[in-house]
């Protein structure tokens, strides 16, 4: 299938941060990159400056979920030239390399570093972190998005995913703005803004104080943000959200998504993305996707 | 006693349960993994039930837990899992019987290394931080005597999986009275040539990190921590060391005791 120009093998692909190519090579070998579970590999966001991320602790577990407060640790845009993209040029899939910056400059830098790269087929905005020149999240308002967009669309001639927040009051809005400054396609959702206490102290538990919720627990927020959104653009749509099994990445494809990306579940089961591309395949094949062997009715008598 | 680590197969695995035995506070699961490697000793998996575990409509538990491995006997498909109730996962655990079935991932991370030349292996253990322990004396070549401490007789009956053991327990009622470290702290005065392997709760491993760094006596510690992947892809388990943040599941569980400032971390939620 053809996605902005990509050739891929299958709809589904890995949520930025949630699989890192070159760690599970270390725990499962080179049957990894045999096997890999995504038709196109997503990168963890890459900041123009080094991070070591949040304090733990940075997991909570919850119903159907879980809440992560990792704060983005990456070796920042030079270390992960020298150091990461040499080892991932032995993908067999497009490398699609997650960026994120303070700034519009350091956005701009990202994207002309990495736009330039043969080794890199597209790259995704995280905009999901505030400005620190305008104090605004980029991705949650319509006039910081067009901007940011309107300043690395010129930057690169690869396609630009914008990678949008759940946390914002008109997401289809934002999604629009992204696409008529130049956007190439939009994912979503990022994780929601959600936190926990300690029960034994009543104070926050994560070392980050709040952090994302993901898992199951957000796949119908996250449908009707793919279903919101796909009502208002035109371009490309990658969906994510609690995606479990082939069902789930259908409904999100009936909601208007034409790849789905699979986060949390690959915590569970490293093989996931594997599983729910060949689920996808096989209901598509025998004619379950469009519903006619409906599940189980969600109030039986 | 392998110093390299045994990858694992890519993938989520079955595994049935052959036998449950009750240990005491302690449930041992074995079960039969055909079509995974033999793990080193200080190597875990990541647990879960196969069913009532997360899916659809789930409640907690949700991500599967991580375990060492207590024992994996030569010449045979079996693992084994030390347990102890403490949360919902661990609960959901020690419910399963023989012939129901546990999913996998493993085996993972870095395990423990022979000792250095000239040294004998000192294993000490805490409460179900005595799991990796065992499958040690399995795979070192030189005799291991293991000192464990326990909270309570009930928790001391886990001390039977293991060979040559002296322990302490909290609560006197078994063995000496006391921490375990001080039973180390007498050990390590008489001067012997040794290498200490240490897995416990944070408490204790962080009193064995501070006295084998006075002492000089190189220790190699099986650390915990909240974990959701297993292999590298959450960044959830880092802890702080001297070289910044580490993955345990990638780069320990097993850390060689200099690299740490201190091994009392947050304790995992179960």
């Amino acid at each position: 299938m053809d996605f902005c120009g990509i050739e891929l093998a299958h709809p589904i692909i890995n949520a930025s941060g949630t699989f890192d190519a070159l760690a599970a090579r270390r725990a499962f070998g080179e049957q990894l990159f045999e096997r890999f579970p995504f038709a196109a590999f997503v990168s963890k966001t890459v900041t123009l400056a080094p991070r070591g991320g949040n304090p733990p602790p940075r997991l909570w577990e919850l119903a159907g979920g879980m809440i992560n407060s990792i704060g983005l640790p990456n070796k920042g845009l030079a270390g992960y030239l020298t150091e990461d993209l040499p080892q991932l040029t032995m993908l067999p899939v497009p490398l699609i390399v997650n960026v994120m910056g303070f700034t519009r400059e350091e956005v701009a830098e990202l994207v002309g570093a990495f736009g330039q790269l043969r080794e890199v087929a597209a790259l995704e905005l995280n905009v999901s972190c505030p400005n620190v020149e305008t104090g605004l999240v980029m991705g949650a308002d319509p006039l910081e998005t067009a901007a940011l967009v309107d300043r690395v669309r010129p930057l690169t001639d690869k396609p630009i995913i914008v990678k949008l927040t759940p946390n914002a009051n008109d997401v289809p809005a934002v999604a629009r703005a992204a696409e008529d400054a130049g956007a190439s396609a939009i994912s979503l959702i990022n994780t929601i803004r959600g936190m926990a206490l300690d029960p034994r102290t009543g104070q926050p538990w994560l070392g980050g104080v709040s952090g994302g919720v993901s898992g199951p627990a957000v796949r119908a927020v996250a449908l009707a943000q793919v279903y919101a959104v796909a009502e208002a653009i035109e371009i490309p749509i990658i969906g994510m959200g609690g995606v479990q099994r082939g069902r789930d990445a259908l409904d999100l494809m009936h909601a208007g998504a034409d790849l789905v990306a699979v986060g949390t579940e690959s915590f569970r089961d490293p093989a996931a993305g594997l599983r729910i591309a060949s689920e996808v395949s096989e209901m598509l094949e025998t004619g379950q996707a469009t519903g006619q062997h409906a599940e189980k009715n969600p109030f039986p008598a | 006693m392998s110093p390299e680590r045994v990858l694992a197969p890519f993938g989520r695995r079955a595994a049935r349960i052959s036998a449950r035995e009750q240990h005491g506070a302690y449930v041992v699961l074995r079960c039969v993994d055909r079509s995974g490697p033999r793990p080193q000793a200080g190597q875990f998996y990541m647990l879960a039930a196969a069913t009532r575990w997360g899916g659809g409509e789930a409640e907690r538990p949700f991500l599967a837990r991580a375990f060492s491995v207590l024992r994996a006997p030569a010449n045979s498909d079996e693992l084994h899992f030390l347990l102890e109730d403490v949360g919902p996962g661990t609960a959901r655990l020690c419910e399963l019987d023989a012939g129901q079935e546990l999913l996998l991932v493993g085996p993972l991370g870095k395990g423990f290394a022979p000792p250095r030349e000239n040294r004998a292996p000192l294993l000490v253990g805490g409460g179900v931080g005595i799991a990796p322990l065992a499958i040690c004396q399995d795979q070192l070549e030189q005799p291991a005597p293991a000192l464990l401490g326990f909270r309570d007789h009930a928790h001391a009956r886990g001390a039977a999986l293991l060979r040559h053991a002296e322990l302490t327990t909290d609560d006197g009622s078994v063995g000496r009275p006391g921490l375990i470290t001080d039973l180390l702290a007498d050990r390590l005065q008489s001067g012997d040539r040794v290498e200490v392997y240490a897995c416990g709760p944070p408490a204790m491993l962080e009193a064995v990190r501070a006295l084998c760094a006075q002492l000089e006596v190189p220790a190699q510690l099986a650390l915990e921590s909240g974990m959701a992947c297993g292999f590298g892809a959450c960044f959830g388990c880092v802890v702080p060391t001297r070289d910044g943040y580490l993955r345990l599941c990638v780069d320990g569980p097993v850390l060689d005791g200099a690299l740490l400032q201190s091994a009392a971390l947050v304790e995992a939620d179960h």
